[in-house]
């Protein structure tokens, strides 16, 4: 790991590491034992924010992510998740074309790599998985829908996700799963957590 | 005497009010934002007179206009955009108040707020502060992610929490009113400004930026300069904080408010310094701002 401080305002620092498995190790170990002041760890794509308070400071937060050392073993605090889908999403033609698979090929990549959530943003509990079957790398919709309904399953970007919420969207919506991936009342309110292992599996719609 | 139920009655709401407090720090890895106070340091202040803890829930309201009748006697203190406020008690007796004081709300009587001289959000505290339920450690309204209580209408009850055990220690809190026309506003460079030619952030500094109309608790849309790149395409999405300049393709700066979505695909060229985000959420459509680089 060698990573770039990129401060980010008075009270943040954005590091940047070589890509997600980098970013979860160290947001895994940073969570752990969060350095003194330190509010938020907020890993991305290839980058971790680490927001802090006073009397924190970027020497001291920047001294801690170097001095960082990762907890050996596999984490297990996210845990893993089995979602069950019923893949008749109304794009799921689209992105047999798109790919060049048929459509049940299309399921079979989905259900049959692991995923792991590699970081949340888009909105509250929107986890976005890395992971699973190189194939199934499609571009976002040219137009996004106005609304997809929670419990949607889609793919953009290389990118797969659950929408936790109905919301606006531009992902390809391959299918739908009736477990709840987002609950206020729950702590945490999120299912998805990044580090989190998620496999996919079908079931028959009902 | 038994113990009624102290509640805050909105009458009327004006442009836009709601509930908000210093937010949900903490989970912005769930994809959950902080939101809160867009100035956080007047939320603070009005608290701190009436003896709350500092991030006790009270209403953040846009461009004045706000009514509320007491239902209990109730100790309130205003901050934030300075404007008209008049106390009309429940026998129609009219007494206008300060800002940054605490003052009496008695059971019945109304508060109206005018339209702020300067400055866009006036904040209302309660002693005991606002108890709407919590939702994820926060009674805010984060508009981005559509977390916390409903907006506020005519209407709409809000209950008071206990006070606290401690007891207002002044009365008053001297605080100059924001008179700049064109606030000036400290930056960082960073976290992405080498994505911009070595002129952009000079140009960031050099002439004013119009606030426009497109602007609210997510962010400002800015427009002056155009702040060119060197690098095209799309980041990686990558986390944000308040204060962010965010520069779209279309080279304007939108500069991140208390909603922020939480993590954004295009180049932040600087940061507001924390204490001048304060500022920036006080800076109405149509006013105009500068920035300049500030030493680390």
């Amino acid at each position: 790991m060698n990573p770039r401080f990129r401060r980010c305002g008075d009270q943040a620092v954005l590091v940047e590491l070589g890509g997600a498995a980098e970013v979860l190790a160290l947001y895994d170990t940073l969570a752990a034992d969060p350095p003194r002041g330190v509010t938020d760890l907020l890993p991305a794509a290839r980058t971790l924010l680490v927001r802090f308070e006073p009397p924190a400071h970027w020497g001291a937060v920047e001294s801690a992510v170097l001095n960082a050392r990762p907890a050996a073993g596999p984490r297990v605090a996210a845990g893993e998740v089995t979602v069950p889908v019923v893949y008749d999403g109304d794009d799921l033609a689209d992105v047999a074309v798109l790919t060049g698979l048929s459509e049940r090929e299309v399921v079979e990549a989905h259900t049959g790599m692991p995923w792991t959530v590699a970081f949340s943003g888009f909105a509250p509990g929107f986890a976005y998985l890395v992971g699973g079957n190189p194939r199934l790398r499609v571009p976002r919709r040219t137009e996004s829908r106005v609304r997809v309904p929670a419990g949607a399953v889609a793919l953009a970007a290389g990118f797969s996700a659950v929408y936790p919420r109905e919301s606006p969207g531009g992902w390809r919506l391959i299918g739908r799963t009736d477990l709840p991936v987002w609950d206020v009342a729950a702590d945490p309110p999120a299912l998805l957590r990044p580090g989190a292992r998620v496999r996919f599996v079908e079931v028959r719609r009902g | 005497m038994g113990e009624a139920a102290r509640l805050l009655e909105v009458v009327a709401t004006g442009p836009m009010a709601s509930v908000q407090d210093l937010g949900r720090p903490g989970r912005g890895d769930l994809g959950v934002g902080r939101s809160g106070a867009a100035d956080r340091g007047s939320l603070r202040l009005a608290n701190r007179l009436l003896a709350n803890p500092e991030g006790a829930a009270a209403l953040e309201v846009t461009l004045g206009g706000l009514a509320v009748r007491a239902h209990g006697d109730l100790l309130i203190a205003l901050s934030g955009a300075p404007c008209r406020a008049t106390v009309v008690d429940a026998s129609g007796r009219a007494r206008d108040i300060g800002h940054h004081a605490v003052e009496r709300l008695p059971d019945g009587a109304t508060l109206r707020l005018g339209v702020p001289r300067c400055g866009l959000r006036t904040y209302v505290a309660v002693r005991g502060g606002l108890d709407v339920p919590v939702v994820l450690g926060s009674r805010a309204t984060d508009f981005m992610a559509g977390l916390g209580p409903e907006l506020p209408r005519p209407g709409t009850l809000l209950p008071v929490g206990p006070p606290p055990g401690r007891f207002p220690g002044v009365d008053l809190a001297p605080v100059a009113e924001p008179r700049d026309d064109v606030p000036l506003l400290a930056v960082l460079p960073g976290p992405r400004d080498d994505w911009f030619t070595s002129g952009a952030l000079r140009a960031l500094c050099a002439e004013p930026y119009e606030v426009t109309a497109d602007s609210n608790r997510v962010g400002i849309r800015l427009r002056g300069p155009v702040l060119e790149r060197v690098r095209d395409g799309e980041l990686p999405p990558e986390g944000m904080v308040p204060g962010a300049l965010q520069v779209p393709p279309s080279g304007q700066p939108t500069l991140f408010l208390a909603d922020h979505p939480v993590t954004g695909g295009y180049p932040v060229i600087a940061v507001v310094r924390t204490r001048d985000v304060d500022r920036a959420a006080q800076v109405r459509p149509g006013q105009r701002v500068r920035f300049r680089l500030s030493p680390h």
